[in-house]
């Protein structure tokens, strides 16, 4: 059954709506009252009429049935907008505590879980938890009022005839609860197939390369279809369930009728009761069949529910890896550039058995150029990323400005740091917000920044020549911009900060020599005092470097100047050597 | 790739009748059920109609003369009517269930056989996820309607007609007195409805922005972090999440007013039924239990016209899924077999480009005039610098896309001569990033080839040495490979994909070698795999390291898309040119 403990995390926002809901619910209270105004005057109509009632009574009958419709009405539409005008507020703040809580995250996490599996959860398990606190609670307080109301106002008409026409009752709750219990466990199956029916599908379609070439088509086609068959199976025994237990609280309901017309035309024959009474006692039962039937709903609605929060908790108490420290430190405030230092540095991905990094200590001076060399794999990239600590990491190993970044503030860590990664992600979004990333719309001042960023990252003449400039959409709904391109927007987004730190991890790689030459040139020589980390293959740019550092296998086993370590004739001659080479082999032409 | 995009955003165009009709064609198969549920749902709803008229039947026959056994009768009438009802209903249910179900079954395999059907260009333009979306969630949506919505509305109706027609039976004056206010009825379900579609409209607009804005920002998650972005992306999606409340209160505020005003309506009819009714029983010309039975009728005839209202919006996003399975069953696949495929017999394993040009985008030429002739048995290794167009040459033979110019033959027979599974059987491709499907290590082997046995399969694996670790796994041969094979090394997946290959035996063996690293005792293994592998077939090997390919007959260097070296390992030393270099880049 529905697990109730799940839906504290939504506690804070109730406790916000809870003057909305109470209000909600007393009008809903209301609507249930005035609802049933028009059983008790059909009988007092009925009753009256026998007794030969005039014209004039019986038109204030249906003026009165007509006034209680009118407010029933009004306060129908009241509750209506409060209590699911809550959902919806609910939603919002559920979602929005979602967003922020997946934007603490770090990359572990987003490896653990796929986008598509988080968005779903954002989407439509929020959207099955709104279900609950909207139409849940709205249809669960309808049924219960309903039924106090309805089961009171037969009391007072017939007590006798009341019993007679409960008797129904127990046998709906019986079929509801065993229902239940058997909806939960075939529609779960149906969902744990249609995972399945899913899968078989997203494995052919990624595979197809395979499916082609050994013609698997058939067999995969054969495995797609009988997954599809178990699935007909499954949803079949779900049909079962809902198709015998509908009908049959349905039919249970309205045997109620034919009690009430059995046992309550037995009483009027012995003189017991009047038809007034019968006529309301079975429009009482009109109004209690609907709130029946959708009791069976509500409760399916509460468990998909209350698994739904389940899959949203994961998310909100999921424990973050990187966070700002209790008590942040702040360096001492520089305009100039920043200084780095690595104390012992072993650094090992979560999961992995392999450190990526071993025992790395070396410092960086303000205002100093340092390239870091290696081949694949040698932990360069990794290196890069721990300096605005996009991974977790023991404290005492990485210091900006002399402070362990552990212990520093992350906003004010990051602000100080230009970070152009290897791969350029660009938003949907105009170039000008894309290097910006604004608050909203992109300001005439902004622009300007954005223009002298983009000159600098040599990409303000491509831009000149798109439709709309710096204007002009990139992404699914734009343009697509060429690698090189990407790469220079993203040298602009770095340079727009100001940074103390440019870390350029191998992002020149889709740009032509030359052009790297004028980036660079503009990126260091505009900027003496600006502290450059870089990696590139390109020899050219690393004799640029005041100092190369020489990674293999996660460790430091080179450290000088260019001419330094050709001289040494070791591992960093070996690769310049070999980049040599290839520069060559890309000269030759085509 | 714009159009597919376009296609994800149509907007439903509400009534389409070419379209609605295409769908119902699906149901074409299970005509005969549909009528036989039909009359079921026809039977249902007459039986719905028995309860009331029993009721007028017991007040104004047997409680008024006080009859009892009377009484007693309509009682067990009402029960008979009652189970009658309920076993038809069930009845009718699994049977609407089981035509929904069976026809988007049907759906649910030509999408995919339409999608298998397609080049490798189309997978290369719409991502899985598209693609999935189409066979899940799209379906998923017609399911809705077929299953609950297609049929039943035919139930609707009958109630409807049916409830009309007693009250007509009864008594035609007051039926029409009922009927007055069905006017409004009407009136407030066409305004709710514009009103409603608009609603949605934003609604959709808005969730479509919500969803790309928080795919967006998770897939660049690290800009966002990198950038300190946080809590401005936080304040954008509020901002965003907002509009989507927004567009959301419209609809709460449509339906807020919708439904009292129905429940209006209803009160208004029952106010004028007991005073219409009123003054016809006190004038004598209307019984008692007429009017109950009306006051009963009127309360029946709502319920299927606000259904039949909310069914109008399951077929608005059905109609908009269906738009979008329509255009992926329209797409022709670009690659298609010969109407009068060449003879298919083991082939001998010649193979030669003639004069092939190639690009994927016009004007970016991969491959220029390519020209080559590999005679059956000969191990043929192409060499060259990423992006000189290897990988493109394997793709060309094996048709996943056909070139610009020039032609592809296989034993003299130009392969867009061939159908595509003869000729796909006539090659193993062994791929850098080898792919498993979940499943048993044994199944990734033999991949269901009913020819290939379990002897085969393991003999298979023993012959390139991947026998001793597959029997180191937890369950041998019967080990689950898990997700995209995570429990193997990258050489052991490596092993594996030529035991497949060898297994399946073909005349041609083609080979994209692995860049990735792998232990020196793996890439020992992997050498002496090869060299089985190789024997006795036709071999095409895309070399990145240049040690697997030094006993080739013959070198091929492709640079930029044209050839420039060809010899053996020696001679192309000699030549002192393009391959000289890579040699030397790789050995200095």
């Amino acid at each position: 059954m529905a697990d109730f403990a799940a839906y504290r995390t939504l506690k804070p926002s109730f406790t916000r709506q809870r003057r909305v809901l109470a209000l909600g619910i007393l009008t809903l209270l209301l609507t249930n009252l005035f609802t049933f105004v028009g059983p008790w005057v059909a009988k007092l109509a009925i009753d009256g009429l026998q007794a030969r009632l005039t014209a004039t009574t019986l038109l204030r009958y249906c003026s009165l049935i007509i006034g209680a419709a009118l407010l029933q009405g009004l306060f129908r539409y009241w509750s209506r907008l409060q209590v699911i005008g809550v959902s919806r507020e609910v939603e919002f703040d559920l979602r929005n505590l979602v967003f922020t809580r997946l934007l603490a995250q770090g990359p572990e996490f987003f490896q653990r879980h796929r986008i598509g599996d988080l968005m779903s959860r954002a989407t439509s398990d929020i959207e099955a938890v709104r279900m609950v606190v909207g139409p849940g609670i709205m249809q669960l307080a309808n049924t219960v009022f309903t039924f106090v109301i309805a089961i009171a106002m037969m009391l007072s008409l017939d007590p006798v005839l009341t019993l007679w026409s409960l008797l129904p009752m127990p046998a709906i709750a019986l079929v509801m609860y065993l229902s239940a219990q058997l909806y939960h466990r075939r529609f779960l199956d149906v969902q744990v197939q249609q995972a399945r029916l899913n899968s078989a599908a997203q494995e052919n379609f990624s595979g197809i390369r395979v499916v082609k070439t050994y013609g698997l088509e058939e067999a995969q086609r054969e495995v797609f279809l009988s997954a599809n068959r178990e699935y007909l199976a499954r949803n079949m025994r779900l049909a079962r369930a809902l198709g015998f237990f509908h009908p049959l609280v349905a039919m249970i309901a309205g045997l109620g009728t034919l009690i009430v017309l059995w046992a309550g035309g037995r009483r009027i024959i012995a003189g017991g009761c009047t038809l007034g009474t019968l006529v309301a006692f079975m429009a009482l039962f009109g109004l209690m069949t609907w709130p029946t039937i959708a009791l069976g709903w509500v409760v399916s609605l509460f468990q998909r529910g209350s698994a739904a929060m389940g899959r949203i908790n994961e998310i909100l108490l999921a424990p973050v890896a990187v966070a700002d420290p209790a008590d942040p430190v702040a360096p001492a405030a520089s305009s100039g550039g920043a200084s780095l230092e690595f104390r012992r540095l072993t650094f090992t991905y979560p999961g992995r058995a392999d450190a990526a990094l071993r025992e790395l200590s070396f410092a960086v001076a303000a205002g100093e150029r340092v390239a870091i060399v290696g081949r694949t794999g040698s932990g360069k990239s990794t290196l890069l990323s721990l300096i605005p600590r996009l991974w977790p990491l023991a404290d005492g190993c990485v210091f900006v400005d002399g402070v362990d970044v552990n212990r520093q503030r992350l906003e004010r860590l990051r602000a100080g740091i230009g970070f152009v990664p290897q791969e350029t992600f660009l938003f949907s979004d105009t170039i000008a917000a894309n290097i910006a990333l604004p608050e909203g719309e992109v300001d005439a001042s902004t622009l300007a920044e954005v223009a002298a960023a983009g000159a600098t990252a040599q990409f303000a003449d491509d831009v000149a020549g798109f439709p709309d400039g710096w204007s002009t959409l990139v992404g699914e709904r734009g343009i697509t911009l060429s690698g090189g391109q990407k790469q220079r927007a993203a040298i602009a987004r770095a340079l727009l900060r100001r940074p103390r730190l440019l870390i350029l991890d191998d992002a020149l790689s889709s740009v032509d020599t030359e052009t790297e030459e004028r980036i660079l040139d503009g990126v260091m020589r505009a900027h003496p005092e600006r502290t450059v980390v870089f990696v590139s293959h390109r020899l050219s740019t690393m004799r640029r470097a005041d100092r190369i550092l020489v990674l293999e296998g996660g460790a430091l086993v080179e450290s000088g100047t260019h001419e330094a370590l050709m001289a040494a004739g070791g591992s960093y001659r070996r690769l310049i050597d070999q980049q040599l080479l290839t520069e060559e082999l890309e000269r030759e032409d085509g | 790739m714009r159009h597919d995009h376009l296609i994800d955003e149509i907007e439903p165009r509400g009534f389409d009748r070419a379209l609605l009709r295409r769908l119902l064609g699906y149901l074409a198969p299970y005509r005969g059920e549909v009528a036989f549920s039909i009359l079921l749902l026809f039977g249902a709803a007459l039986l719905q109609l028995v309860g009331p008229y029993l009721v007028k039947v017991g007040i104004d026959q047997y409680i008024a003369a006080g009859n009892l056994s009377g009484l007693d009768r309509v009682a067990l009438l009402f029960i008979a009517a009652a189970l009658a009802g309920f076993a038809l209903r069930y009845a009718q249910t699994l049977l609407t269930y089981r035509i929904g179900q069976r026809a988007m079954m049907d759906l649910r395999l030509a999408v995919f056989d339409r999608i298998e059907a397609q080049s490798l260009a189309y997978f290369d333009r719409n991502p899985t996820g598209r693609l999935m979306t189409r066979v899940g969630s799209d379906v998923e949506v017609l399911q809705e309607l077929f299953s609950s919505g297609a049929i039943t509305v035919f139930g609707d109706l009958f109630t409807v007609i049916g409830v009309v027609a007693a009250m007509l039976a009864i008594n035609v004056r007051l039926a029409l007195v009922s009927f007055a206010v069905l006017p409004l009825l009407f009136g407030a379900t066409i305004l709710f409805r514009s009103r409603v579609r608009r609603s949605f409209r934003a609604i959709r607009q808005k969730v479509a922005r919500m969803n790309s804005y928080l795919n967006e920002h998770l897939s660049g998650i690290a800009v966002v972090k990198l950038f300190w972005r946080e809590r401005s992306a936080a304040a954008r999606f509020e901002s965003i999440n907002d509009e989507h409340r927004q567009a959301f209160l419209g609809a709460v505020q449509a339906y807020a007013i919708f439904f009292p005003v129905v429940e209006f309506i209803g009160a208004l009819a029952m106010a004028l039924l007991l005073g219409y009714g009123g003054v016809q029983i006190i004038g004598g010309t209307l019984s008692f239990g007429s009017l109950v039975a009306f006051l009963e009728y009127v309360q029946r005839f709502y319920k299927p016209v606000q259904d039949l209202a909310e069914k109008f919006n399951i077929l608005q996003s059905a109609m908009a899924a269906a738009e979008r399975i329509f255009s992926v069953l329209d797409s022709v696949p670009e690659i298609r077999d010969p109407e009068a495929p060449a003879p298919a017999g083991r082939a001998r394993g010649a193979v030669e480009f003639r004069d092939v040009s190639f690009s994927y985008k016009p004007g970016e030429e991969i491959l220029r005039n390519i020209s080559l002739a590999i005679a059956p048995g000969e191990l043929v290794a192409i060499v060259g610098a990423t992006g000189a167009g290897k990988s493109s040459i394997i793709s060309l033979l094996g048709r996943l896309y056909d070139p610009q110019s020039g032609a592809v033959l296989l034993d003299g027979r130009d392969v867009r001569e061939y159908t595509q599974r003869h000729l796909h059987r006539q090659m193993a491709v062994v791929l850098q990033d080898v792919f498993l499907f979940s499943g048993t290590v044994r199944g990734n082997i033999a991949l269901g080839n009913p020819q290939i046995t379990p002897e085969a399969t393991e003999e298979a694996a023993r012959r390139v040495g991947a026998d001793s670790f597959i029997r180191r796994l937890p369950r041998g041969y019967e080990t689950e490979v898990g997700e995209r094979g995570a429990l193997l090394s990258v050489g052991q997946k490596q092993l594996l994909s030529f035991a497949r290959a060898l297994a399946h035996d073909p005349p041609l063996l083609i080979l994209d070698e692995a860049t990735s690293s792998v232990d020196s005792e793996s890439e020992m293994l992997i050498q002496q795999a090869l060299a089985v592998l190789f024997a006795g077939r036709t071999s095409i090997v895309i070399a990145h390291r240049l040690s697997t390919i030094r006993g080739a007959d013959r070198i091929v260097t492709l640079h930029k898309g044209r050839i420039r070296e060809s010899g053996t390992h020696a001679e192309l030393l000699h030549l002192n040119g393009i391959y000289a270099k890579l040699h030397r880049l790789q050995y200095s």
